[in-house]
């Protein structure tokens, strides 16, 4: 039996080994993740980041114990991302001291992950390991970023509902309202919610609410050409010529523009807030079901997968086709100057070939 | 696409609170260019076997002061056994008698690393017997 087939009939170790398969990007794990596609779509991806030290394990913990105990208790799978050394490509990966709670639970199934060189808080594999646990049967993938600063943005796309989390000191206003990984935010988590200056951070959080516009939260990549139609706030649409996909818009973001991010207090470690925490997450998602915001996040990620694929795959094809002397000499132009990089791009992708 | 990378799970079972030579070995490892998993204290042989399972890793570091190896460590081998991970290899550290090396060995460990061992060897060791177990797979 091949690992797709025992990984759908429940086997734990096949699920673990092809997990591996899948980040190495190896021909197996591909050809699994082909036949395992249409099986995924029914799990709830939730994005957990944050600064390092603000306890997003150890929230990550309560989480999953909370959905675990509850009457009708759902299935936890956790991905947990840490930073590989851009030095030594090694890595030291923490996050299971924090989930020591949950061992021995047949219902969860924890995996650490190392974000080998991306730099978006996950891993390039991040989505095809999440893709593996959806078709594997678990209803809920929490998925714990590396320590994320305000760049770190790449969950908002794989996520239905994102957490940011804060604790109490750090930055002030103005970090506040700056962009990125607030911005990304479907609730704000203020964590350590027992240590002092936790009013004062929460009185930042609602003031940078307060001077948002609300925004649909769907991932927009500015390295992409082929946006989704945008979802233009309503007051700037009226100036847009009369069309359908107008119409549409309006239609959708009238309906979208109403989740203002909750703030929610937190003591992870000794499980406060979290039972408020899990229902402000329901309550996310049934806005997202009840909107199309849930499948317009899902069609904006397969989107941005698709054209990483396209790029990866255009590449791949660009380089098998061009003889490498060719590149060598190109390259050697470019270092004495004597070709600009656009001009070498053009060259190498429309000139003669040696 | 991606690279295969050998990851090791380090352990401290049992009940003494010591962990500085597991650090320093899982520093080691990472500054080889290896996934440390990095499981805290006080893991039981279950929670061991079961993180070996879920992170499906090449090796298994165990280090033990309170003088419990004989009972951890053939647990650990026996439900890795049990949860087919038998070709996984399991190497000791920390405070183990010289006499209980040879039975520890003969039971499958593939190493036991006492103080002054050298960080080098270790990684060498897990390097070898880790590319033999992913040739293997």
């Amino acid at each position: 039996m091949d690992l797709a087939q025992e990984v759908l009939g429940g086997n734990r170790l096949a699920l673990a080994r092809l997990l591996t398969q899948v980040e190495n990007g190896t021909p197996q794990g591909l050809a699994a993740l082909e036949a395992l596609y249409p099986h995924t779509g029914k799990a709830q991806r939730i994005g957990v980041t944050g600064p390092p030290g603000t306890g997003k394990s150890s929230l990550v913990n309560q989480l999953a114990l909370h959905l675990r105990r509850s009457d009708s208790p759902r299935r936890v799978a956790i991905l947990a991302v840490d930073p590989t050394s851009p030095f030594t490509g090694g890595a030291i990966l923490g996050d299971r001291v924090r989930m020591r709670d949950l061992s021995g639970d047949p219902g969860v199934f924890i995996r650490s992950m190392a974000s080998r060189g991306s730099l978006g808080g996950l891993a390039a594999a991040t989505s095809g390991l999440a893709a593996v646990l959806d078709a594997a049967g678990f209803d809920v993938i929490l998925i714990e970023t590396v320590g994320a600063g305000q760049a770190e943005v790449d969950i908002a796309r794989l996520a239905h509902t994102v957490l940011v989390v804060e604790a109490p000191g750090l930055g002030d206003d103005i970090q506040a309202i700056k962009a990125g990984i607030l911005e990304i935010a479907d609730i704000l988590v203020i964590n350590k919610a027992d240590q002092p200056g936790v009013e004062a951070t929460e009185r930042a959080l609602l003031g940078m609410l307060q001077l948002a516009h609300p925004s649909p939260h769907i991932f927009r990549d500015e390295r992409r050409h082929h946006h989704l139609p945008d979802l233009e706030p309503v007051g700037q649409v009226s100036y847009l010529p009369e069309t359908a996909a107008k119409k549409a818009a309006l239609q959708v973001s009238a309906q979208f523009d109403d989740w203002i991010p909750p703030v929610q207090r937190t003591v992870a470690i000794e499980g406060q807030g979290i039972a408020e925490l899990a229902t402000q997450i329901e309550k996310h998602a049934a806005h997202l079901h009840s909107n199309g915001g849930w499948e317009r996040r899902e069609a904006a990620r397969l989107q941005s997968e698709l054209d990483e694929l396209l790029q990866q795959a255009l590449i791949a094809r660009w380089r098998q086709e061009t003889p490498a002397a060719h590149y060598e000499a190109v390259l050697e132009r470019l270092t004495r100057r004597m070709l600009s990089p656009w001009q070498a791009v053009k060259e190498l992708l429309e000139g003669d070939r040696l | 696409m991606g690279e295969q990378k050998i990851r090791v799970l380090v352990a401290k079972p049992g009940l003494d609170g010591h962990d500085r030579g597991a650090k320093v070995v899982a520093r080691a490892l990472r500054d080889a260019g290896m996934e440390v998993i990095y499981t805290g204290l006080r893991q039981t042989p279950e929670m061991i076997a079961e993180s070996a399972l879920q992170e499906d890793v090449d090796a298994v570091g165990l280090s033990i002061l309170s003088g419990a190896h004989m009972v951890l460590v053939p647990r650990v081998l026996d439900l890795l056994r049990t949860n087919g991970q038998s070709n996984v290899c399991v190497f000791l550290g920390g405070i183990i008698p010289d006499e209980d090396v040879p039975q520890l060995l003969a039971l499958g460990v593939s190493g036991v690393y006492g103080p002054g061992t050298s960080t080098d060897q270790i990684v060498n060791d897990v390097r070898r017997l880790a590319a033999d177990r992913q040739a293997g797979a």
